[in-house]
This record gives structure tokens, C-alpha cells and sequence, in this order.
């Protein structure tokens, strides 16, 4: 790891496809400069990513990256960070992504508490199959496949990592960039499962949760003095659907990541050159 | 008495049938004696029939017979099950005091035991000890030394403290002292005990071992009978290799998990059966395309959907060859015997690391719940030998680098294998993806690209044919022209069938195949034969088939998908039918 790493060095020198304005672009900057921030290198940093359109994040950054199938992300960080705890892993992908079609990992994952960051960059709405309902779009938006709405409350993906037992739970906007980058630095630093949703809206099929609605409905619990260490402010604040929410709002202090609990602690890719010592052991067990 | 001698105990799931047979199956291998077991049971943990059948010989046995000498009966329906398979002089031990077995009428010719396993079991300490006063009766209706069960209830209870260990003992004795002194017969059994020092295991047990010996540091797998077997064993084994299980939330999670440790470097394993294969299917191509090792275990059984859970089959074999979508080169390889689920799963990571594919390893439940005694250097750690591939360091990196110093893990090559570099290697950093790529691992849809890219996998396989033995295992009269051909477990049942058809005035000659892709090329061996019969656990031979297209001749067939694993004297009797009627 050397110390004068720039966020550019994240960069990888393939142009974005994403549309013009597309808020994933202040969600990916973010990310950059928080692992930056936070003494990472590319050779040291692994980014998993989902599909969707925020899942072609890990083409546009740089470092060791797998771009899996939709919705296994957080399996697969899972599996790097415990195979190789010297790396920082990173999963991202979109709402749809996280809590749909990977709803079930996603709990399981923050129940598991494995020492990695998880983005989602929820536009509320499938962008990449341009523009069906996704979870955590409003039970009366109009979409190709929901011409009534959805007509289903969203999935509140706070809620759902709260009761999920999370030990971080953070929202950040995107264009918001200092306040992004420092949310996902906090996020980086928590021993433990780093959760962060970003609102990172579709200018081409949410003309909803647009821009102009975030930063008309954005409060930053920091601005309110809000103790993310206090478990019931933190309910009360994911409970409240009047407000759209920026911030850490919940960090456990008592988080020990899956690691630590287990002892998993080395670089397990080195391997002996044939069976390891004492496996004739396994042998004599069965007699 | 014949050379095999054939042993079971039945009841309800729940009177502990397993551990009983167990702790025979063990002392039976202590005294020097090969082993081999198989279970008939449901799927359910309480109520239902199940068995524990043990078939010991002097010499190795490799499978079952349709012939039981003693059984325990702890229900009724115990000894209607096995009906089929008891024979004039066969021992039933029963229990005539309990209630179900009082009105127990033993079929003519045979003889039956009433012992009081259960008030012996109290006076000896519990009534829980009932199933080893049977044992204790076993062993005086067989002549086996008493002393041989000794060490294997001192390994079942051992860690529960001595007295459970010497109470077990008296309760033992207390079943063979009581045969002794009520029945004045002489039993015709006489079980002989030899020097031969054995191990016994089953096929799940020694996939697990095979994973650790291959230095597999990973293991993510969703329970599921019959691979469970392997995760259970791997849990709190690996650990001490340095190695860690995950269980993961359902199998799309396990092989994710598997494959994000792969990716990271590690040896990673997942192993589950069919209906885990099926949602594994979509990361499975993801393995191959991203060209990231993963060694996969598909323990089948009955299919399709949930099937007979606890009944043999080996019916995924097209899933295993052909299962998701596009083309995806792979390993299919089918171990044929419990050892060879050992060396198998050694050489599984391999190929998995020099090919950077993923791996099946094609086992059945017949293979992976029962157990087989073996010396233990049938697992000599020594022979044990790791091929990681082309993983390149940061010296020999600069090799695989582009002009702009990237790095390219899906280089283009002529045998078809990029070079792999760790996450941490400086220099090394790379994207890979499940979409098209290029060589940096960029996402393409550059028609040349794609073509070449899809060459670079396919070429993998054309290498393996050309650098690996893919052999099939050889049995019988090499000059017969009757041949036989199977897979998977069926080697077994096979080769003692061999000798039944010998009896018989029947040659034939067997190949065992353990590679089912790639796999040998059969043609010779087809040609020369005037009668080709493939045996298969399906319905609709799915391997017959494969051997059709590749050699082009047409094969007979013997499939059997009841549930229940071929027994050798059976397939040999429905082997001698396949090639009267191909004479016809
Ligand atoms: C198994 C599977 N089902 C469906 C798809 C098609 N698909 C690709 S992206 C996507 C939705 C992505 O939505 P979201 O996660 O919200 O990401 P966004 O594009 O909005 O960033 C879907 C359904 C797929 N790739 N794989
Ligand atoms: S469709 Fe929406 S989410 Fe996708 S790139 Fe365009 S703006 Fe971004």
C-alpha cells in the first residue's frame, strides 16, 4: 500500500456509458475518494459488483473487480473478504439488485457482519431494463410494467438492515459529494458490515425521485445532532417516511466483524505443495 | 458358510439404528475384516422404516448382495421388509417382550432369537442400551469375538465418560451370555478376525478429506441430503488446515461465497445435489466465463424436483454435462469408488486451478452415505500432488502486461489458459466479469473478440484431452466380446458381478469410467465388442446415450431407478438377460 494514492488512481480508462447526469457518477467519485481516503490502493482493493446499471461500476473503477450475475454481489464479497482479510472489498449494485432478486443475501449478509462496504445506488427504479418498478419505488409510480404503480409499499431498506441486526447503517446522496465521501469513508473504517444506500437518481426513467426532490427533502441527521450510537433514535429516524434521510444513523459499538469472531485472519491463497502437514491424521480417524 | 457374511439391523428412525450399525460396521473393520454398509432410509427423522446393513467378508466387498444371514428386527415391518432377501438358516434377534413384537411370527426355515434386548438393556444400566444387547447377541450368533466391539463402543462413548463405556460392555455381554445359555443351536456363522489393519468411511467423508488433503482452504455449501455429509465433516476439521465453512443462506449464496474465495485465491469447494445444481446452474456459467477454479460436488439422488431425497439415482448427469444456459466448457468427473472420491476431489482442484474452469464432481448417494473399509494407504497423504497453474507473481507479471502496463487475465493463448494473478499482486489488477470480454476483462461485443474469447474456453478442453489421462478403470476379460460400461457407483455392484457371471460360464469385460468430460473416446472398445451393455442408476441412460454419439454404435442398456443402488448378484442376473436377448 503506498501513501500517495489518489482517488484517480480508482480510475479505470473506460468512459461510463451511463447517461448524462446520471447520479451513479457521484456515487462512483465518492466511493473513489473515500478508499483513497482511507490509505486503499487498487492492488489491494476488491470490488464486487451487481447488474444494472449500477452494477458497471466495477468496469469504471480500477482495482481487482468481479462483475457478477444479478443479485449475488454480497455472496461474493463475502467469500473474498473471508479467503483474503488483507483486502478491502467493496460490493456495490442497485436497488433492484440488493433488495429484490438478492433481498435474502442482503439480510443474510448483515446478519453475518463480514468487514466490508456495501453501496447500493437506489434510483428506485429498474434503470439498466429501462424502467420497471424496483422495491423501493412509491406504491403509485407509473412504470412500463406497473402502469397503476406498483400499488405495494417499498421496501425500506433501512428498516430491513436494522431488523436484520445491522452494526452500520448510513444514507448518502450522490451529487451531495463531500458528504457522500465521508459517509462511505465511515463506512470503510466500521469494523464490520458497512452498509450505505445512495440516492443516486435515473435522469431518464424516475421522474420522481429526481434531484430537485432530494435536495428539497434531504435533512442531515449530523446538522440534528443525532447520536448514530443510540439505538432508538436510529429507529425512530429509519421509522419516519416524512423525511429523506442523509447520514450515519446507526453504528453499533459493539460490532465484531465475522472475521474476528471466526479468527480468520490470513491470506489463505498460499497453499503446501502437496497434502498439509498431518492430514495422514484425517486417515487414522476413521479406523 | 459362504465367504460374505450379511448383517442388518431395522426399525423405526429414531431407535438409533444408525449408531448401532455403526459401532458393528467399526468393530467389524477393527478385527481386520472389510467392511461394506448401506442404509435404506426415509426422509424423515422420527417414524419410518429404516436399516443399517453391514456386508463383511475376509476379502474386500464392493457392494451388496440380496442375501441377509442375521438381522435384528426392532419392528415387525423390519422383518416384511427384508423378506425378499432372508433365506433358510438366516438368525432374526427380536425382542418378543415389546409389545409390537409379541404375536412376531418367524417365517418357516429361520431361526428366531426372542431376547429381551430391553430388560437386559435396564439391568445392565438403561433400556437406551437395548440396541447393543442385540449386538452382544449378533456376536455370539456369528462367533466374533466379543473384545471387537469393545473398542468401537469405547469410540462412540468414549467422550461421554467410562462408565457409559463399561455399561455398554455389560450390556453386550448380557445379550451374548443370554444366546449363549437359552439357545443350545449351533449357528452356522463364523466370523474370523485377521491382523489387517482398516479404515472405514463413506464417499461424502472422503470428498471432504480429499478437499483438505488438496489443500481446499473454503468451503460454502446450503444443507441439502446426501452432500450435507460433507459439510459436516469439513466443520471443525478445516479449521485446523487453516481452512473455514461458511453456511450460507441457500445455494445461489454457497457458490457465490465459493466463488468469491476462489477469486481471492483460495482452494473453495461447494458441494449440494440436484435441486441445488438447478439454482446453481446461472453462477456456473459465471465460474467458467470469469475462468475462475471452483471445485463443485452434485451427490445425486432421486430426481426430478424433490424427488426420493434419500434414494439413489444418478439422473443429473445431463445437468452435470449440459446445465446452463450458452456453452460452458467444464470438468465432469465421476469417481467410481469411496477412495476414488478422495483422489478424485485431489485432483478436481487441479484441474480446476490448471484450467481455471469449474470442476463437477459427479457422485451418488449410493457411494457417498454408505461406508467401505480400506487400508488407510489407499489414502497415503504422500502421494497427494498440487498443479496451481499458470498463477504469476510480481516478477514474472510484467510478462502478461499490455503496452499501458495492464494486466490480462483472459489472455489469449494457444493451450487456452490465462495467467492468474492473486488480488494483492501489484500489477495484477484486473476486472473480470461474466459478460463477453476482452483480454484485460473489459466487457466486448466486438464479434472477433467474442469468437476468440470463446475459442481461448473451448481450447481448455481439446488441452486436457491431450495432457490428462482420461482413462477408464479396466475390469474382467480385456479379450471378452461381451463389454459393460458404467459409471459412478455401479463399479462396485460391477466388479463382484463379474464373478457371478464367471460362475455362470459369462465373460465379460468392464470399463468403469470416471472421466465424463472430457471424457475417454470409447470407439475402439465399442467396436471390438460384439455386445455392449451400459449400467446406469436412471431411466433413460443418459450415459448410453453419450456413449451413442461418441461412438456412433448403438449400446443395450441396463438402468435401474427405484431408488435402491444395484446389488451384485441382481445386476449381474439382469447383465446375463441384456446379452442373452442381444444373441437373440
Ligand atoms: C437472473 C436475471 N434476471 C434478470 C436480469 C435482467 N436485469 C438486468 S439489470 C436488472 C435490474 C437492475 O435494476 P437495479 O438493480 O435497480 O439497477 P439499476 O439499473 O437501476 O442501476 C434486471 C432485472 C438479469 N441480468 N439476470
Ligand atoms: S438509465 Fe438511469 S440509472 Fe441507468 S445510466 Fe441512465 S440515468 Fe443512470
Amino acid at each position: 500500500m503506498s501513501s500517495d494514492v489518489r482517488f484517480t488512481d480508482f480510475k479505470s480508462d473506460k468512459q461510463p456509458t451511463w447517461c448524462p447526469g446520471c447520479g451513479d457518477f457521484g456515487t462512483m467519485n465518492g466511493m473513489m475518494k473515500a478508499l483513497a481516503e482511507t490509505g486503499n490502493d487498487p492492488d489491494n482493493t476488491f470490488i464486487v459488483a451487481g447488474i444494472g446499471c449500477s452494477g458497471k461500476i466495477g468496469t469504471y473503477m480500477r482495482s481487482y473487480a468481479l462483475h457478477g450475475v444479478h443479485g449475488r454481489a454480497l455472496p461474493v464479497g463475502t467469500g473474498v473478504k473471508l479467503a483474503n482479510p488483507d483486502l478491502e472489498v467493496m460490493v456495490a449494485g442497485g436497488d433492484g439488485d440488493g433488495y429484490s432478486i438478492g433481498a435474502g443475501h442482503f439480510v443474510h449478509a448483515v446478519r453475518r457482519n463480514v468487514d466490508m462496504t456495501y453501496v447500493v445506488m437506489d434510483n428506485r427504479i429498474y434503470g439498466l431494463t429501462k424502467g420497471q418498478a424496483s422495491p423501493t419505488s412509491r406504491s403509485d409510480f407509473e412504470t412500463s410494467t406497473t402502469p397503476e404503480g406498483p400499488q405495494q409499499p417499498p421496501v425500506n431498506p433501512l428498516a430491513l438492515a436494522l431488523a436484520s441486526g445491522a452494526t452500520f447503517i448510513a444514507q448518502s446522496f450522490s451529487t451531495d459529494a463531500q458528504r457522500h465521501a465521508e459517509i462511505v469513508q465511515e463506512a470503510i473504517e466500521h469494523d464490520g458490515f458497512g452498509f450505505v444506500n445512495v440516492f443516486s437518481p435515473c435522469v431518464t426513467f424516475n421522474d420522481v425521485d429526481t434531484y430537485d426532490y432530494f435536495r428539497d427533502n434531504l435533512v442531515d441527521v449530523a446538522e440534528e445532532g443525532h447520536d448514530p450510537t443510540d439505538y432508538d433514535a436510529a429507529k425512530d429516524k429509519i421509522l419516519d417516511a416524512s423525511k429523506e434521510y442523509q447520514g450515519v444513523i446507526w453504528q453499533s459499538e459493539k460490532s465484531i466483524p465475522y472475521g474476528e469472531k471466526h479468527g480468520l485472519d490470513t491470506n489463505t491463497s498460499e497453499i503446501d505443495d502437496g497434502a498439509p502437514e498431518g492430514a495422514m491424521d484425517l486417515v487414522r480417524e476413521f479406523y | 458358510m459362504p465367504a460374505d457374511f450379511n448383517w442388518a439391523i431395522g426399525g423405526e428412525a429414531g431407535d438409533g439404528i444408525d449408531s448401532t450399525g455403526k459401532i458393528f460396521a467399526q468393530a467389524l473393520s477393527r478385527a481386520g475384516r472389510h467392511v461394506f454398509t448401506s442404509k435404506d432410509f426415509a426422509s424423515r427423522i422420527r417414524g419410518g422404516y429404516t436399516a443399517y446393513k453391514v456386508r463383511t467378508a475376509v476379502d474386500p466387498v464392493q457392494s451388496v448382495v440380496d442375501r441377509l444371514d442375521v438381522l435384528i428386527a426392532l419392528t415387525p415391518r423390519t422383518i416384511e421388509e427384508n423378506l425378499d432377501e432372508l433365506h433358510e438358516g438366516s438368525v432374526i434377534i427380536y425382542d418378543g417382550e415389546r409389545t409390537t413384537m409379541e404375536n412376531v411370527e418367524i417365517p418357516e426355515g429361520m431361526i428366531g432369537l426372542d431376547v429381551p434386548l430391553k430388560r437386559l438393556a435396564e439391568e445392565a444400566g438403561g433400556a437406551i442400551m437395548r440396541n447393543v444387547v442385540a449386538l452382544g447377541a449378533a456376536c455370539e450368533v456369528s462367533d466374533f469375538p466379543i473384545e471387537n466391539l469393545d473398542s468401537a463402543l469405547e469410540k462412540r462413548f468414549g467422550s461421554k465418560g467410562q462408565s457409559l463405556v463399561d455399561n455398554n460392555k455389560e450390556a453386550a455381554r448380557a445379550g451374548r451370555d443370554y444366546v449363549a445359555a437359552e439357545y443350545d443351536h449351533e449357528f452356522e456363522y463364523e466370523l474370523e478376525t485377521t491382523d489387517a489393519d482398516y479404515v472405514l468411511l463413506n464417499g461424502d467423508e472422503a470428498i471432504g478429506m480429499g478437499a483438505i488433503a488438496a489443500g481446499c482452504k473454503f468451503y460454502a455449501g446450503y444443507p441439502i441430503t446426501p452432500a450435507t455429509d460433507v459439510m459436516e465433516y469439513l466443520t471443525g476439521r478445516i479449521e485446523r488446515f487453516g481452512g473455514h465453512v461458511v453456511q450460507a443462506e441457500d445455494e445461489l449464496s454457497a457458490i457465490n461465497i465459493a466463488l468469491g474465495a476462489a477469486r481471492a485465491g483460495a482452494r473453495s469447494m461447494t458441494a449440494t445435489s440436484g435441486p441445488g445444481i438447478d439454482l446453481m446452474a446461472e453462477t456456473f456459467g459465471l465460474v467458467a466465463t470469469s475462468e475462475t477454479p471452483l471445485v463443485i460436488v452434485d451427490v445425486m439422488r432421486s430426481g426430478p424436483s424433490t424427488g426420493m431425497p434419500t434414494k439413489q439415482e444418478q439422473g443429473d448427469l445431463n445437468m452435470m454435462l449440459y446445465g446452463g444456459h450458452g456453452e460452458i466448457p467444464r470438468f465432469v468427473l465421476g469417481p467410481t469408488t469411496i477412495s476414488e472420491c478422495f483422489w478424485k476431489t485431489v485432483e478436481a482442484f487441479n484441474l480446476a486451478e490448471k484450467y481455471q474452469t469449474p470442476v463437477y464432481i459427479a457422485a451418488d448417494l449410493a457411494m457417498a452415505v454408505t461406508e467401505q473399509t480400506f487400508p488407510p494407504e489407499a489414502f497415503d497423504m504422500d502421494e497427494v500432488e498440487i498443479d496451481r497453474g499458470k498463477v504469476v507473481d510480481e516478477e514474472s507479471i510484467e510478462e502478461w502486461q499490455n503496452e499501458k502496463g495492464q494486466f490480462k487475465p483472459h489472455a489469449l493463448t494457444e493451450d487456452g489458459v490465462s495467467p492468474r494473478a492473486f488480488p494483492g499482486t501489484d500489477g495484477g489488477v484486473h476486472m473480470s466479469t461474466g459478460l463477453e470480454h476482452d483480454e484485460l476483462g473489459r466487457r466486448t461485443e466486438d464479434t472477433e473478440m467474442r469468437v476468440e474469447q470463446v475459442d481461448k474456453r473451448t481450447r481448455k478442453v481439446e488441452t486436457a484431452r491431450e495432457e490428462e489421462d482420461l482413462s477408464p478403470r479396466e475390469f474382467g476379460d480385456e479379450d471378452s466380446e461381451n463389454l459393460v460400461i458404467s459409471w459412478g457407483s455401479n463399479e462396485g455392484a460391477m466388479t463382484e458381478a463379474i464373478r457371478f457371471l464367471e460362475e455362470e460360464g459369462i465373460d465379460v469385460r468392464f470399463l468403469s469410467v470416471p472421466y465424463l468430460f472430457p471424457r475417454p473416446d470409447l470407439t475402439e472398445a465399442v467396436e471390438a465388442a460384439e455386445n455392449v451393455v451400459v449400467v446406469e442408476c436412471n431411466a433413460t441412460g443418459q450415459f448410453a446415450d453419450v456413449v451413442e454419439h461418441d461412438t456412433l454404435s448403438r449400446v443395450d442398456r441396463v438402468n435401474k431407478y427405484d431408488g435402491v443402488r444395484f446389488k451384485a448378484d441382481e445386476l449381474a442376473g439382469e447383465i446375463k438377460a441384456a446379452l442373452q436377448e442381444a444373441d437373440q
